[in-house]
C-alpha cells in the first residue's frame, strides 16, 4: 500500500460510517421504524469509499436507488440523513425525499435516484458544467451492473465520450439487479467490456479492495481534470443484504454459500486487518473508531425521532421555485 | 365449493394469466424478475415454473426494449403480456407505448394488430416517493390508440385481465399496489368482464360518485357511512378509463342530479376533468350543482407517511366532499 496512513485513515472512517449507518437504518426498518423502501450499501462500501475520498467538496456525483453510502462517503451528515429516513421536516430534503431521493447539493451529491440509469444522464450534465465553466471539478456517475442495461447509461457514455467530458462512470457490478442474475440480463460477465464501444478506458478492479478503488479513481479523476476526457471503472463487489431491506421475504435467488463467500471478502474487515498487519492501525485504535460512529448515529437517531414531522401545508411548497401561476 | 372460493387481487391477476396461456400458446410474459422470482409485487409467480423460460422471460433493466418487444412481438403474430413493474417507468419507455404502440394500426391503415397488454403497478399510499407512487392514467387515457383498465377488487381484476389479453388493441392494465393484498371471491372458471362497461357497485339516489381503482374501495366505505345519515350514493367504477363508459355515468348523473368524481391522481388535468365535461355536456339541465372533482394536490407525492396521507384523498375527505356536494340544491 504506497497510500499515506492519513489517507488509510480517511478511506477506512469513510467505510465505517457507511456501514454504521447502514446497520442502523436496517435495524430501524426491521423493526417498523422507517417508512418505505431501504436500499442498503452494506458489503459495497469499498467502493464509495474509495471513489469520494478521490474527489473534492465541490465535485459532483449521481447515485442511485442505492444512495446512503454515496452521500455518507461524500460527507452526507448523519443526522439529516437520518431524518430524512424518518420523513422528519430536519431531514436532508425535509421528509419529501426519503431514503430513494436523498441529496445534498452542498456537498455535490446530486441525489439517489428512484429510477435505474436515470443519474448517468444527470452526471453528464454536470460534466459538461464543470468543463464549461472551467474550474476543473470532475463528475462521478454510480450505477449498477443493472443499470447499463437501460438506454440511459448507453445515451449518457456515448454523449459524455463524443463531448469529452470530465466524467468517471463508476459501476458497481454487485451481479444482481433486484432478483435477478446479471447472467440472466446480459450477455458479458464484465461491464468494462462496454466502455470500449463509447471510445474510453475501462478498468476492472476488486470492489471490495478500498485502495484498489481509491488508486483507480485517482488515476480516472487526474485524467478527467486534465481533459482526458471519461473513464469507467467496474468494481466487482457484493451487497450483503436483500435488494431491500436486510432479509429477503420472498423466493431465494441468491446461493447461501455465495453470500456466505463475499462476507468473508468484507471491504472494512479485511482493510482492518491489513493496516494492523501493516503498522498503521491497531486494534484499539479500530474499536475506538467504530465506537465513536457508532455514537453519532445513536445521536442521530435520537435527532431524528425527536424532530418534528412535516405539516400539511409543506405539501405544496417547493413543486416550483415560486408558486406564481401554478395549479393548486 | 367454488362459489367461496377467495382470490387476492394479485392472485387473481396471476390465474388470468394462467388460464389464458393454458388456453393460447401464443401468449408469452415478459419482464423484470417475473420470471424466478415470480415479481416484485409477486403477480407473476408460478408462471414460469409452469410455462417455462421461454414464455415467462426474465428481461434486463430495458423499458423501452420491453414494450419494443411486446409491440414487435404482437404484430408479428404473438400475444404478449409485458410488465412495467411499477406505474413510473412508464416515462422510461413513452415513445414505444405513445409513438408505437399506440399509434401503428392507424400509421399503416389498418394492416397492423396489437394484441399487447402492458401491466403495471400504479398508485400511491406505500411512502415510496415521487418516482414509484404516481398515478399516471390520465396521461395514458389522453392518448387515441391505447385502452387503459384499472380494476377496484380481485373479482374485476380477473375478468378485466382476461378481457385485456383477448383485445387485439394495445392495453394498460393497472394494477393498484395497495389492493394486492385484498382478498373476495373469485369464480375459479375463466370469465371475462368487457372493456368499457362501469360498473355500478352501489345504487343510490341522492348523489352519484365516480371512482376507480383503490378510491372506489374509500368510496364504499365513505358511502355506507353516509347511509347511516340516510344519504344514498350511487357508487360507479369505470373500472376501463379509456374507452370510458360514459353512457352509464350519464344515465346515474340524469337521475340523481349530483355527480362527485374521485381519483388520487392529482386534481388538475385528471381524469375526473374528462368525467366532469362530459357530464356538463350531456346532463347539464338535470343538475343540482356542477359536477365536483376529489384529486391529490398539485405537486409529485411526497415520501414522508405525515405528507402523504394529507395527500391522498380517503374515506374521511370522499365522505366530507360528498356531504359539502348534497348539501347544495
Ligand atoms: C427504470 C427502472 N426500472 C426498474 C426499476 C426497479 N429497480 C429498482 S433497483 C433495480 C435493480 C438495479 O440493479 P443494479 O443497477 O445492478 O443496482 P443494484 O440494485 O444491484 O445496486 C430495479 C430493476 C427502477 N427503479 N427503475
Ligand atoms: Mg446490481
Amino acid at each position: 500500500m504506497d497510500l499515506s496512513p492519513p489517507v488509510q485513515f480517511d478511506l477506512h472512517r469513510r467505510m465505517v460510517r457507511i456501514r454504521v449507518f447502514e446497520e442502523a437504518a436496517g435495524r430501524l426498518a426491521e423493526a417498523n421504524k422507517l417508512p418505505g423502501f431501504l436500499h442498503l450499501y452494506v458489503g459495497e462500501e469499498a467502493v464509495a469509499a474509495g471513489v469520494c475520498a478521490a474527489l473534492n467538496d465541490d465535485d459532483h456525483i449521481t447515485s442511485t436507488h442505492r444512495g446512503h453510502g454515496h452521500l455518507v462517503a461524500k460527507g452526507g451528515d448523519f443526522n439529516r440523513m437520518m431524518a430524512e429516513l424518518m420523513g422528519k421536516s430536519t431531514g436532508m430534503c425535509k421528509g419529501k425525499g426519503g431514503s430513494m431521493h436523498i441529496s445534498d447539493l452542498s456537498l455535490g451529491m446530486l441525489g439517489a435516484n428512484g429510477i435505474v440509469g436515470a443519474g448517468s444522464p444527470i452526471a453528464v450534465g454536470a460534466a459538461f458544467a464543470n468543463k464549461y465553466r472551467g474550474r476543473g471539478q470532475v463528475a462521478v456517475a454510480f450505477f449498477g451492473d443493472g443499470a447499463t442495461n437501460i438506454g440511459a447509461f448507453h445515451e449518457a457514455a456515448n454523449m459524455a465520450c463524443a463531448l469529452h467530458l470530465p466524467i468517471v462512470f463508476a459501476c458497481e457490478n454487485n451481479e444482481y439487479g433486484e432478483f435477478t442474475p446479471r447472467s440472466a440480463t446480459m450477455a458479458i460477465t464484465d461491464i468494462v467490456d462496454r466502455a470500449a464501444g463509447y471510445g474510453m478506458p475501462g478498468v476492472i478492479i476488486d470492489g471490495m479492495d478500498v485502495v484498489a478503488v481509491h488508486e483507480a479513481t485517482l488515476e480516472a479523476v487526474a485524467r478527467a481534470r486534465a481533459g482526458g476526457g471519461p473513464s469507467l471503472i467496474e468494481a466487482k463487489t457484493y451487497r450483503f443484504y436483500n435488494h431491500h431491506g436486510i432479509q429477503n421475504l420472498g423466493l431465494k435467488y441468491r446461493p447461501d454459500d455465495e453470500v456466505a463467500q463475499w462476507k468473508e471478502r468484507d471491504p472494512i474487515f479485511t482493510f482492518e486487518d491489513r493496516m494492523i498487519e501493516n503498522g498503521t492501525m491497531t486494534r484499539d485504535r479500530v474499536d475506538e473508531i467504530w465506537a465513536g460512529l457508532r455514537g453519532e448515529i445513536e445521536v442521530a437517531i435520537k435527532f431524528a425521532e425527536d424532530s418534528p414531522l412535516p405539516t400539511p401545508d409543506q405539501i405544496l411548497v417547493d413543486v416550483y421555485t415560486s408558486m406564481t401561476g401554478a395549479a393548486q | 365449493m367454488s362459489e367461496v372460493r377467495k382470490l387476492t387481487y394479485g392472485g387473481a391477476f396471476n390465474e388470468a394469466v394462467r388460464q389464458a396461456m393454458e388456453a393460447d400458446e401464443n401468449i408469452f410474459c415478459a419482464g423484470e424478475d417475473i420470471g424466478a422470482f415470480g415479481g416484485v409485487f409477486g403477480t407473476y409467480l408460478g408462471l414460469q415454473a409452469k410455462f417455462g423460460a421461454h414464455r415467462v422471460v426474465d428481461t434486463p433493466i430495458s423499458e423501452q426494449a420491453i414494450v419494443g418487444l411486446g409491440i414487435g412481438a404482437a404484430v408479428t403474430g404473438l400475444r404478449p403480456i409485458v410488465d412495467l413493474m411499477f406505474m413510473d417507468f412508464i416515462c422510461v419507455a413513452f415513445d414505444q407505448i405513445v409513438n408505437q404502440a399506440a399509434k401503428l394500426k392507424y400509421m399503416f391503415g389498418g394492416e397492423a394488430t396489437m394484441p399487447l397488454t402492458i401491466t403495471t403497478g400504479g398508485g400511491a399510499g406505500l411512502s415510496a416517493a415521487a418516482q414509484h407512487s404516481q398515478s399516471l392514467e390520465a396521461i395514458l387515457c389522453h392518448i387515441p390508440g391505447l385502452k387503459v383498465v384499472y380494476p377496484s377488487n380481485p373479482y374485476d381484476m380477473k375478468g378485466l385481465m382476461t378481457a385485456c389479453i383477448r383485445e387485439n388493441n394495445p392495453t394498460i392494465m393497472v394494477k393498484h399496489k395497495r389492493l394486492l393484498g385484498m382478498s373476495a371471491h373469485v369464480p375459479e372458471e375463466n370469465y371475462e368482464i368487457p372493456l368499457g362497461k362501469a360498473n355500478i357497485m352501489r345504487a343510490g339516489t341522492d348523489v352519484t360518485v365516480i371512482a376507480y381503482g383503490r378510491m372506489a374501495n374509500e368510496t364504499l366505505v365513505a358511502a355506507e357511512k353516509l347511509a347511516a345519515d340516510g344519504i344514498e350514493c350511487e357508487v360507479i367504477d369505470p373500472r376501463t378509463l379509456q374507452p370510458l363508459d360514459t353512457d352509464s355515468i350519464v344515465e346515474s348523473a340524469r337521475k340523481t342530479h349530483k355527480v362527485l368524481v374521485v381519483h388520487e391522481a392529482v386534481k388538475f388535468g385528471g381524469l375526473g376533468a374528462e368525467i366532469a365535461s362530459q357530464i356538463h355536456e350531456l346532463a347539464f339541465d338535470y343538475l343540482d350543482a356542477p359536477v365536483a372533482r376529489i384529486g391529490a394536490p398539485f405537486s409529485p407525492v411526497p415520501f414522508s407517511p405525515a405528507l402523504e396521507q394529507h395527500y391522498l384523498p380517503d374515506a374521511a375527505s370522499i365522505e366530507a366532499g360528498i356531504r359539502n356536494l348534497v348539501q347544495r340544491s
